[in-house]
């Protein structure tokens, strides 16, 4: 069996892919409306320079991916353990070498990476144009609001993938996300001194 | 040459992978394997299984190896039947 192979029966015995696609909405979703809340924040304060709301940002983003990536192995690492151990109770044998002992010490880095690489890449996604800012000159928006109307796509499109996995209707569960993302802008807006 | 055309064994497995994955696992050793697998007891975490594999030379030790490598665990050798092809 290749390595494809060897991970997808690892997957499968710990019926991981469900709980890594948790993880990736879950924590994307935490991700992407996080940093919408803060450019939501510096472009109500009006003020701020592109580096220091970049900087902001950044530092969101690793912060979440680094509580992601830790609390996820924390937790799935404890997880795999107690079904590993139970399960060698059960067959009155050691299973290290076998595909659940192989399971029981990657899977858990696996859905951490997942864990904490979505908010991550996607909190990156949307700071983008403010990164790219010089090369956006000649559109007639601010990256400011380049970069909520992209974190407005990103968490719609994350809705519309909820709604494929659930079997709901896509554009009524991206309608959903999208919905939660401008209330919170709203909100944001709303208590923002000044 | 001595050649193992069938061998029956008693195995307790976890419940994934099913049968049908171990099976075609088990089938994957040898080229025109022939496998049966019957369960006759299934517990709370585990079930055991019957196991006959049938070919024109089945490599045991190939055989026990993707049985551990699945996380299973063979219990006894109910039957062998070992022919001198010479």
């Amino acid at each position: 069996m290749n390595a494809t192979g060897q991970f997808a029966l690892l997957l499968k015995i710990t019926r991981s892919h469900e709980i890594a696609r948790r993880y990736f909405v879950v924590n994307g979703f935490d991700g992407a409306l996080t940093t919408l809340g803060i450019i939501v924040g510096f472009y109500h304060a009006g003020d701020s320079t592109v580096p220091v709301i970049v900087s902001a940002c950044l530092g969101a983003a690793i912060a979440l991916g680094i509580s992601g990536i830790s609390s996820a192995y924390i937790s799935e690492a404890a997880e795999r353990s107690k079904a590993l151990r139970e399960l060698e109770e059960a067959m009155i044998t050691d299973l290290a070498e076998s595909a659940h002992g192989r399971a029981a010490r990657l899977i858990p880095i696996a859905i951490a990476l997942v864990n904490g690489l979505s908010p991550f890449v996607l909190a990156l996604l949307i700071i983008a144009p403010l990164w790219f800012s010089p090369l956006f000159a000649s559109i007639p928006l601010q990256p400011l609001e380049i970069s909520i109307l992209v974190a407005l796509v990103v968490i719609f499109l994350l809705g519309v993938f909820l709604g494929r996995v659930s079997g709901r209707f896509w554009l009524l569960s991206g309608l959903s996300t999208l919905l939660i993302a401008l209330a919170t802008g709203v909100i944001i807006w709303l208590v923002s001194p000044g | 040459m001595v050649s193992v055309k069938r061998l029956i064994l008693d195995v307790l497995k976890p419940h994934v992978p099913n049968s049908l994955d171990f099976a075609r696992t088990l089938a994957e050793q040898g080229a025109g394997y022939r496998v049966n697998f019957t369960v006759i007891e299934v517990d709370e975490n585990t079930e055991t299984v019957e196991i006959v594999i049938e070919g024109e030379d089945v490599d045991f030790d190939a055989i026990t190896q993707a049985l551990s490598s699945l996380g299973g665990s063979l219990h006894s050798i109910d039957q062998v039947e070992v022919v001198n092809d010479a």
